[in-house]
């Protein structure tokens, strides 16, 4: 479906999403119009789906960011559904993670600081339903976060 | 810490769907002019709330069917330093985030593979050889959701 061009084009576009499209077609070693017409390709087949902005929290006063393994009680059917639909109404949730292993699901949250955190936790946090269990990691530093893809 | 008003937060809003948006285009959605749009920008970029966009890409359709999240332990804490795990892990092309935390782990790894079978190869050539690595714990990402968060 991709040929070595594309992933070409893909891997200087995502080391550096805001460059100029005359800029990031010398990179890639294509001309302009090659770029636009694959990078149109690549949007219609939905290999690439958009640019999204990143928020750095800190500047916006939000010091604090907590990672919450979860293990849910799975003795109740509907507890992954019940436990997602209940964690996205909470703002200060940014991330929503499911996953297969030690444990069932992982809420990043953010907060201004230890008692805004804590006030969170218990009014928020503690309230989702079907928790059998939490943990948690808080962050100190990010030491790599591009997440680019190895193409 | 900076105050946002209703524009700005729709701005942010904006952004996070789409950040490919020219100025002109996220002022008309918002009814304000290219200068006022563009100034704004600007505001959000000088005071480090927007950082660089990222590209959203599908993983699987680039043939990276398995994101895998590592919880890493140091084992010989005081004997390899912290620097010499950090170089190596980072430079890790499979490894997209490396996050330094507190807690039952050290680390928090996000790891792309093709398959379980290539999963298991970049733990254990890449993974398991780092200096000091002690505990691993692996979950499989089964999904995911970014959310916008309190703006």
């Amino acid at each position: 479906m991709l040929d070595d061009v594309d992933r070409r084009i893909l891997r200087q576009y995502q080391a550096a999403p805001e460059l100029p499209a005359a800029d990031l077609a010398q990179r890639a070693g294509v001309t302009a119009s090659t770029l636009g017409r694959r990078l149109q390709r690549m949007h219609s087949l939905g290999v690439l789906r958009g640019l999204r902005a990143q928020v750095h929290w800190p500047a916006l006063g939000y010091e604090l960011e907590v990672s919450l393994r979860i293990t849910l009680d799975k003795t109740q059917a509907r507890a992954f559904d019940e436990f997602l639909a209940a964690a996205r109404t909470v703002p200060e949730v940014i991330e929503i993670q499911t996953f297969l292993g030690v444990v069932d699901a992982r809420l990043s949250v953010i907060a201004r600081d230890l008692a805004h955190y804590q006030q969170v936790y218990r009014q928020r946090i503690l309230t989702l339903p079907h928790i059998a269990d939490i943990e948690a990691l808080m962050h100190v530093a990010t030491l790599k976060s591009d997440e680019a893809l190895p193409l | 810490m900076i105050d946002l008003d209703q524009t700005d937060r729709a701005l942010l809003h904006a952004l996070i769907d789409d950040a490919s948006q020219s100025a002109g285009a996220l002022g008309r959605a918002l009814g304000l002019s290219q200068p006022a749009t563009w100034r704004r920008l600007r505001r959000l970029r000088d005071l480090g709330v927007l950082g660089t966009p990222r590209l959203v890409l599908d993983h699987a359709a680039l043939g990276f069917g398995v994101s895998v999240f590592l919880g890493v332990k140091l084992a010989t804490k005081g004997r390899v330093s912290l620097e010499d795990f950090e170089r190596a892990v980072t430079a890790i092309p499979e490894v997209q985030t490396v996050e330094h935390v507190l807690g039952l782990y050290d680390y928090r790894l996000r790891v792309v593979a093709r398959d379980i079978p290539d999963f298991e190869r970049v733990l254990r050539r890449r993974i398991m050889t780092l200096p000091g690595v002690g505990n691993v714990e692996a979950n499989v990402l089964l999904s995911e959701e970014r959310r916008p968060g309190p703006i």
